[in-house]
């Protein structure tokens, strides 16, 4: 229906228009942000290059995030394991209880992480906002790494065993390959929600800021703003290169439908 | 002395027993079959047998050895999967080389192996052919070289043919008790398709509920059924409910209601069975024969199936039409039925 | 085949880790909040003893009142809005579109994109001297900024709708998706044309994934801090605002505590409340 497909594109632009006012707008050769646009410039990522503030900002997003990504991949795998290969009484509330912080409210999330380090006698640093990452981050991991478990015949690992292999070798040569790219997209996708996270860092982290909360107190300030449009396009183009990484590897090996017999 | 013995098995899943003290020997060289319905603990049998699952108790003897503590990749079984479990990351050579990988042999020899191998199932050619791109008979043949070219002593296949639709699966028949044959190796099946089993095995185990119900060959269990699950299960069998009047060398004498009095001979009766005991008389619909006399009946129904006519024959005073098998059609509805005694088998009725 | 007996040991020891994080992470903050909102703040510390002296003040003050009645209708109407926004694009996805993948992505990856940046990117479009205000004053619609895009409850709805459409889109198409497209040949075959077949089977089919999406955008909205801090002004605050200001410098923690519990607590009933009514819905329905 010709409507129909006018209003899903319509719908599209709406989508991306205010994803697309931040590269316009970091190439604009004005302070301010409207309309009409003044000319083309690169001065706004040149003032990035030498904004060691922020520089160290992006240094400590990208150690939340390594961390994130490689702890919540982890323990995604085994409870994704767990699930999927053994009968366990109990499985389907794991899994709602593991899945819990998606329906409670970010700011509960860290105000509460924030009782407990008080309570500990603990600080706020870049260790609680790993933690904090790793609430939401995991339930993401366990979805991807689930489906990727059960799209794989379990009689693979019976028949590796059955053709002579010990169960460390039928890891190796059976298990880990067709796992590969569930947990490369897990830990891709875990990456950019820890990366992109605002609200739990900004409680959390205390002195250390990671680029969200960079930003944050960067708003302030008009006479920065094209320059935090420039990081944020930056940011944007990563995250989307990303995420299409992330979904080409994903569905990489996934059993296709054979040829009919 | 026999290859594979299964002596008292049993395993349940925290219910009843799925298999109940199943004891059996299959000798070597054997192509040995497996028969029952869905449920009745045939594939829970193979699977400890291979090593998947482990025996509440009893014993597993192959070769003289106990192997219940032994684990699946150190037992001499190798198994073709009901999904063919074809690794879909490795191409059809690498299948196949798959458990040859401990053998380190040089690449020559691993080369003519696997070619011997893909020639033993008819799949020259095809060594480079990735595993998503085969068909379900041939991933069936990939599983089967698999299995095969380790040269196991014990193949376990689980329900091998049934995914193939009917031609490739009668095809598939024909070729896997040729390969048996070739390779000497013994073969265990298992199925719940009745015409499968019998046409390929030696033997055929007929299982129910757990429990073994007759091991024979298949003319034996076909003629002679201890009793009716297995006559039932097998091909398509008329009964009839009867008493037995008296046991003699000569002949068994039974009261069998619409039938008459009955005499069979001696060797058609289950043993165990006594005077006055309540029986099932068993026949099948190719023994029962149109005569000019006998037991009136009507026909209500009639299949033509090529060579052979399929009829029901409502009897009086039986609910259930009689099942007859006939090369040619009586004229008209109104027929009589023989029924030779000795094709009339007595079976404990089971209550 | 899944191991049984003696090796779901093995199993639960996998699932040990992720629940302890959990458990660490999830179960015992909240404990503690709720610990905390059951004592009453003295200087930068807390009184002796137990009270519920927080939860009567939040029933107590009529500015709470007012503020939790507006985050639940802000979120309401986000999520009526852009489960109906929603629905067209993914009914066209399921059904008319040929290269459905492509769409799909197409519509999920601004959903990639840090929130934060959205939202921003919101406040620049909507704001006095902004986007839209620059360009219809450059094109000469208007000759004075428009004031009412910003800094109120229309610009958090907006901004809210905006963020939270991949969330409805989703679930919405899995359940159109998943509609055996012979039943609406049946329906043909049996006189039904285009409208009817549409309000008789296709919606009702999809009812799982529309109310599925409405819980995953209720639920969160309600709590949301950055779009009002940014968008909302004094006029669009909602609850997670004042939160956070209890928690801050020399708040009021058992207040702001109380006030979170409190929140979780409508929101729940009030998705409890709506689950059910559908279900009802759906049973006297047939």
């Amino acid at each position: 229906m010709k409507s129909l497909r006018l209003y899903a594109l319509a719908y599209l632009a709406f989508l991306y228009l205010p994803v697309l006012v931040l590269p316009v707008f970091s190439f604009n050769n004005s302070e301010f942000i409207a309309f009409p646009l003044s000319g083309f410039t690169i001065r706004w990522y040149q003032g990035l290059a030498a904004d060691t503030a922020m520089q160290h900002a992006l240094g400590n997003s990208l150690k939340v995030g390594f961390a994130t990504a490689l702890l919540s991949t982890m323990l995604g795998l085994a409870a994704a394991r767990a699930v999927t290969r053994y009968r366990l009484k109990g499985a389907g509330a794991a899994l709602g209880f593991i899945s819990l912080p998606l329906f409670i409210p970010d700011i509960v999330l860290a105000l509460s992480l924030m009782l407990l380090l008080g309570a500990g006698g603990l600080p706020l640093s870049l260790a609680a906002v790993v933690l904090g990452h790793l609430l939401i981050c995991v339930p993401f991991a366990l979805t991807v790494l689930i489906a990727r478990f059960e799209g794989f015949d379990r009689n693979l690992e019976e028949a590796s065993a059955d053709l002579g292999e010990d169960p460390w070798m039928t890891f190796w040569r059976v298990t880990f390959p067709l796992m590969l790219p569930g947990i490369v997209a897990s830990l891709l996708l875990t990456f950019i929600t820890s990366f992109d996270e605002f609200l739990l860092a900004f409680f959390l982290s205390g002195t250390e800021a990671t680029l969200p909360v960079y930003i944050w107190g960067q708003l302030r300030f008009p006479e920065r703003l094209p320059m935090v449009l420039a990081l944020g396009a930056l940011i944007l183009t990563a995250s989307v290169a990303l995420v299409i990484l992330a979904e080409h590897v994903r569905n990489l090996g996934a059993p296709k439908t054979t040829v009919g017999a | 002395m026999s290859f594979l013995s299964l002596r008292a098995v049993t395993k349940s899943f925290g219910g009843p027993a799925v298999v109940d003290a199943v004891s059996l020997e299959v000798e070597r060289g054997e192509f040995f079959a497996l028969l029952g319905p869905s449920g009745c603990g045939k594939t829970t049998l193979l699977r400890m047998i291979a090593g998947f699952e482990t025996p509440d108790s009893g014993a597993i003897v192959m070769d003289g050895e106990t192997m219940n503590q032994v684990p699946p990749h150190l037992r001499p079984t190798n198994m073709v999967f009901q999904s063919y479990a074809i690794f879909p990351h490795l191409n059809v050579f690498d299948n196949i080389a798959y458990g040859l990988r401990k053998l380190k042999l040089p690449k020559s020899a691993l080369r003519s192996k696997i070619e011997v191998m893909l020639a033993t199932v008819r799949l020259e050619g095809l060594e480079d052919r990735a595993a998503d791109q085969l068909s379900g008979g041939q991933r069936q043949r990939v599983a089967l070289a698999r299995a095969l070219v380790r040269a196991p002593k014990l193949l376990l296949l689980d329900e091998p043919l049934g995914a193939l639709d009917k031609r490739l699966r009668e095809a598939m028949q024909v070729e896997l008790r040729a390969i048996q044959r070739k390779v000497g190796i013994t073969f265990l099946l298992v199925t719940h398709d009745q015409e499968e089993a019998l046409s390929l095995s030696d033997r055929v185990a007929v299982m129910g509920h757990g429990k073994i119900l007759q091991v024979a060959p298949p003319r034996a269990l076909y003629e002679r059924p201890n009793c009716r699950e297995v006559a039932d299960f097998i091909g398509e069998i008329n009964f009839f409910h009867a008493t037995v009047r008296e046991i003699a060398t000569t002949g068994v004498t039974v009261n069998a209601g619409i039938l008459g009095i009955v005499t069979l001979p001696r060797d058609n009766l289950t043993n165990g069975i006594k005077e006055g005991d309540h029986i099932l008389l068993a026949i099948r619909p190719e023994h029962v024969g149109f005569a000019d006399a006998g037991v009136a009946g009507e026909i209500t129904a009639s299949t033509f199936l090529g060579e052979r006519n399929h009829f029901q024959v409502c009897l009086a005073g039986r609910s259930e039409p009689v099942a007859v098998s006939a090369a040619a059609a009586p004229s008209g509805q109104a027929v009589h039925l023989s029924f030779p005694p000795q094709f009339l088998i007595g079976l404990p009725s089971g209550d | 085949m899944a191991q049984t007996g003696r090796n779901s040991a093995e199993g639960y020891s996998l699932l040990v880790p992720a629940l302890g994080v959990m458990a660490l992470g999830l179960a015992a903050p909240l404990a503690l909040l709720l610990l905390t909102s059951l004592k009453s703040q003295s200087g930068l510390g807390f009184a002796q003893g137990w009270t519920f002296a927080q939860y009567a003040a939040v029933i107590g003050r009529a500015s709470y009142r007012v503020l939790f009645l507006r985050s639940l209708l802000i979120s309401g109407a986000v999520t009526i809005l852009t489960v109906a926004l929603a629905y067209p694009v993914a009914y066209f996805v399921a059904f008319h579109a040929r290269r459905k993948f492509v769409w799909l992505v197409a519509l999920t990856i601004p959903f990639w994109t840090s929130y934060l940046l959205r939202v921003f990117a919101w406040k620049i479009i909507l704001g006095f001297n902004g986007l839209i205000n620059s360009g219809l004053m450059r094109l000469h619609l208007i000759h004075e900024p428009l004031s009412f895009l910003l800094y109120n409850p229309f610009a958090v709805v907006v901004t809210l709708a905006h963020a939270w459409a991949a969330f409805a889109i989703l679930p919405i198409y899995v359940s159109l998706e998943k509609i055996d497209r012979s039943l609406l040949e049946a329906a043909s075959d049996l006189g039904d044309g285009a409208l009817r077949r549409f309000l008789r089977i296709t919606l009702p089919l999809s009812m799982p994934g529309v109310i599925g999406a409405a819980i995953l955008i209720f639920v969160p909205t309600t709590g949301d801090y950055v779009t009002p801090e940014l968008v909302g002004g004094p006029r669009g605050a909602m609850i997670a605002n004042l939160i956070e200001v209890q928690f801050v410098g020399a708040g009021n923690w058992p207040l702001g505590a109380a006030l979170s519990l409190m929140g979780m607590a409508m929101v729940a009933v009030i998705a409890g409340l709506f689950v059910a009514a559908a279900r009802a819905g759906a049973k006297a329905a047939r």
